[in-house]
């Protein structure tokens, strides 16, 4: 991500022109060893016991253990309540990265263009960035409140009877409009220091091309922010699949009942409150491949088209 | 002033001595706010009594996370002495054979005499093994009660209902005073598992899971559950109850603004009521059905129970027994109950609270007491299922969705029977 990030905010030149050598070579990998060993401990090492423990069926205190094989993962993909959450999850994140990105790059533009005051409308649209997601879920709560609610008086208005908490739909719309809320801000920084980073004279050239100022944008602004766009593609699709789970939490206040949930969620479900831990073992390994499948095609089909210089 | 140093050295030297000497034991709990801090109060209190032992309570979050934490921490050796488990999550310890001493045999062998008889009917089996040995140290323990709106009941001219026909008889009255009849706050709770006790019919199969863990299913396609959802579901319908969803307070919320006549809540309830509520209430028992042979028995006990964790060395064992000596104390038990609102589990400590003119003062505090007192039946002395945590959320998710109308009362219940029933055999398994 970082070296993505690099390229794409600064000329090439500057990125070649330092080299660091290293005096030993073991130097270098004992730079790299505490960092290693970070990603060691907290990922390879769990996901290699999660691996584990999703063959086997074991009581929670760790007293009999019984080889199921792949028993749980038949039973998850069997269940059709599991199939109606990984629908929902991927409506979710679909929605929540397009509105999030869409929005962040609206407000970025048109901030771009803001001459007068500007600081003070980027502070407005960054401070956001600065909600811990549980609180901004206990704001969406509040907001979203059956009984005292101002967006559902709002709603109520237009005759819209919202029942957040009680009508599925109602209640993913809430998780939407929040969780997309809570992201347009991170989306806004980088996208506005992105426009940022296009140099003057390439809109001048343009303008000069041509009179239409969504042609211009779209025919030459547009492609220059793609390596910006396609990390935050990224970074907006991990937000939607993981880092919503304290948006959810708060969302469906400890009881999911008949309310959408996401595939993590159902995790943390099965696994920290049911204690179901192959089950739940299982099911964040089918995670863990959805999620490297997914960074995958997204490297390899839409990478391409991004052009870094 | 060199006297005055000496002093203060000494004491520090003794108090430091004596507490270098005590046996530190740890109890991990599953409360918050004021109910946390009525533990840590109990802890000082217990400390202050005796020098031989030090308690020291640790707050985990909420029940839940208490259980997953005391899993984690057992699992690798470090488990606290004493762990709080709520009334869900029952099986899952129980089950664990090895997990835990059972209550009875760590008193017995710490010297004490333990008598089941002390306690009061509703909680003594709740968390006892078939044989009736408590595994489990009731603690905080509840029971569902109906709270009344005396105004709103007064208006409409109605008395409060003991059976759900006598409800249904009122309901419309109450209705035309402009109020909703009926309001609840947990529909798995009240009225699933107590409306088994209440009526007195048979929860799950193997003696509703206390008598094995293979092959235990649930009988939750009764067809008199189904009548009572129907009836809900019909309620519902004609503007006689209201559902809110299964959040706790969205539900509660519409009785303390006056704008429901009747809410099933617990009986720890009414200390916080008494606060919020805007207009004079009581309480009553949760109603059964009289059409039910037998009905009217008393409800299991919901909250929690403390569990003394295995593998740890006898002196501290010791001192868990002199703990929960102490905390079914009748002055501990009677101090408890009138701190938090949650039920006095003995006989002694009821008595002592009557005596004292208690329920005089606060009437309401009285009903859970009462209702677990009831005569038991043969199914309203508890259930022991495993997985039970998710059994709950199917059962909070098809409910949800009866009331949404997406699904009719008897395939509801086939849903939950069916996902439930093999949550139970997965359970089975993992217990082999």
């Amino acid at each position: 991500m970082l070296g993505l990030n690099k390229s794409a905010s600064k000329p090439p030149e500057e990125t070649d022109a330092k080299r660091v050598q290293f005096n030993s070579r073991l130097l270098p990998y004992l730079f790299l060893a505490p960092q290693m060993a970070i990603i060691f401990i907290f990922f390879y090492w769990p996901s290699v016991q999660a691996i584990h423990s999703s063959f086997y069926l074991e009581d929670p205190f760790g007293f009999g253990s019984t080889f199921v094989g792949l028993a749980n993962y038949t039973d998850v993909l069997k269940s059709g309540e599991y199939l109606g959450i990984a629908r929902f999850t991927a409506v979710f994140t679909a929605l929540v990265t397009f509105f999030s990105l869409a929005i962040g790059l609206l407000l970025a533009v048109k901030a771009d263009g803001v001459i007068r005051g500007n600081a003070t409308y980027k502070t407005l649209l960054i401070w956001v960035y600065a909600i811990a997601p549980p609180v901004a879920g206990l704001m969406g709560m509040m907001m979203f409140d059956q009984h005292i609610g101002p967006l559902v008086k709002v709603a109520a208005f237009f005759g819209w009877d919202m029942k957040v908490g009680l009508n599925y739909n109602d209640t993913a719309f809430a998780m939407i409009v929040v969780s997309v809320w809570k992201q347009i801000p991170y989306n806004f920084i980088f996208f506005l220091s992105g426009l940022q980073g296009i140099p003057v004279s390439v809109r001048e050239a343009a303008l000069m091309d041509c009179r239409s100022g969504f042609r211009r944008f779209w025919t030459v602004i547009l492609p220059l922010l793609a390596p910006t766009a396609f990390f935050l593609l990224i970074i907006n699709t991990t937000y939607a699949l993981f880092d919503t789970f304290g948006v959810i939490d708060v969302m469906v206040k400890d009881k999911a009942a008949n309310n959408p949930i996401t595939l993590v969620y159902k995790v943390y479900m099965d696994g920290f409150r049911g204690n179901d831990l192959g089950g739940s073992s299982a099911q964040s390994v089918i995670l863990m491949i959805i999620v490297f499948v997914l960074t995958i095609f997204q490297f390899r089909f839409i990478e391409r088209r991004v052009h870094y210089n | 002033m060199i006297r005055k140093f000496t002093m203060t050295g000494l004491a520090l030297v003794f108090s430091a001595t004596s507490s270098f000497a005590a046996t530190n034991i740890s109890w991990w709990h599953g409360m918050a706010g004021r109910n946390g801090e009525v533990i840590n109060e109990i802890a000082t209190k217990f400390n202050a009594s005796q020098t031989a032992c030090a308690l020291t309570p640790v707050s985990k979050g909420t029940y839940e996370e208490a259980l997953a934490s005391g899993i984690a921490a057992f699992r690798s050796g470090e488990q606290p002495n004493i762990l709080q488990v709520f009334d869900a999550g029952a099986a899952t310890i129980i089950n664990a054979k090895g997990a835990v001493i059972p209550a009875e045999d760590l008193i017995n062998n710490a010297g004490y005499t333990f008598d089941r008889d002390a306690f009061i009917d509703g909680v003594r089996y709740f968390y006892a093994d078939s044989d009736g040995k408590f595994v489990g140290m009731p603690f905080n323990s509840s029971a569902p009660i109906m709270y009344i709106n005396d105004e709103a009941l007064k208006k409409a001219g109605v008395e409060a209902p003991k059976t759900w026909e006598e409800f249904e008889a009122a309901a419309p009255k109450l209705k035309a005073a402009g109020f909703i009849p009926l309001v609840q706050s947990q529909l798995t709770w009240q009225f699933t598992e107590n409306f088994f006790s209440r009526n007195n019919i048979q929860f799950a199969t193997n003696n509703n899971g206390y008598d094995s863990v293979t092959d235990t299913t649930l009988k939750v396609t009764d067809p008199n559950l189904i009548m009572m959802f129907d009836k809900l579901k019909a309620w519902a319908d004609e503007g006689y109850f209201a559902y809110y969803g299964a959040g706790w307070n969205d539900n509660q919320k519409m009785f303390e603004e006056n704008k429901a006549a009747l809410w099933i809540g617990s009986s720890g309830s009414f200390g916080g009521l008494t606060k919020t509520a805007q207009m004079p209430f009581s309480a009553t028992f949760l109603p059964y059905w009289g059409s039910i042979k037998g009905a009217g028995t008393s409800s299991f006990i919901g909250g929690a129970a403390l569990f003394a964790m295995a593998g740890k060395p006898e002196a501290e064992n010791k001192c868990v027994a002199d703990f929960f000596q102490f905390l079914t104390s009748p002055e501990i038990q009677k101090f408890y109950h009138q701190a938090t609102g949650y039920v006095a589990i003995t006989k002694a400590a009821y008595e002592l609270a009557k005596a004292e003119g208690y329920y005089k003062e606060k009437p309401a505090a009285e009903v859970g007491i009462q209702q677990l007192m009831l005569p038991a039946g043969e199914w309203s002395k508890g259930y022991r299922l495993g997985f039970y945590p998710q059994i709950r959320e199917i059962m909070e998710r098809e409910y949800g969705r009866i009331f949404a109308g997406e699904v009719s009362v008897k395939d509801a219940f086939d849903t939950i029977e069916k996902e439930g029933n093999e949550l139970l055999a997965r359970f089975a398994k993992t217990a082999g």
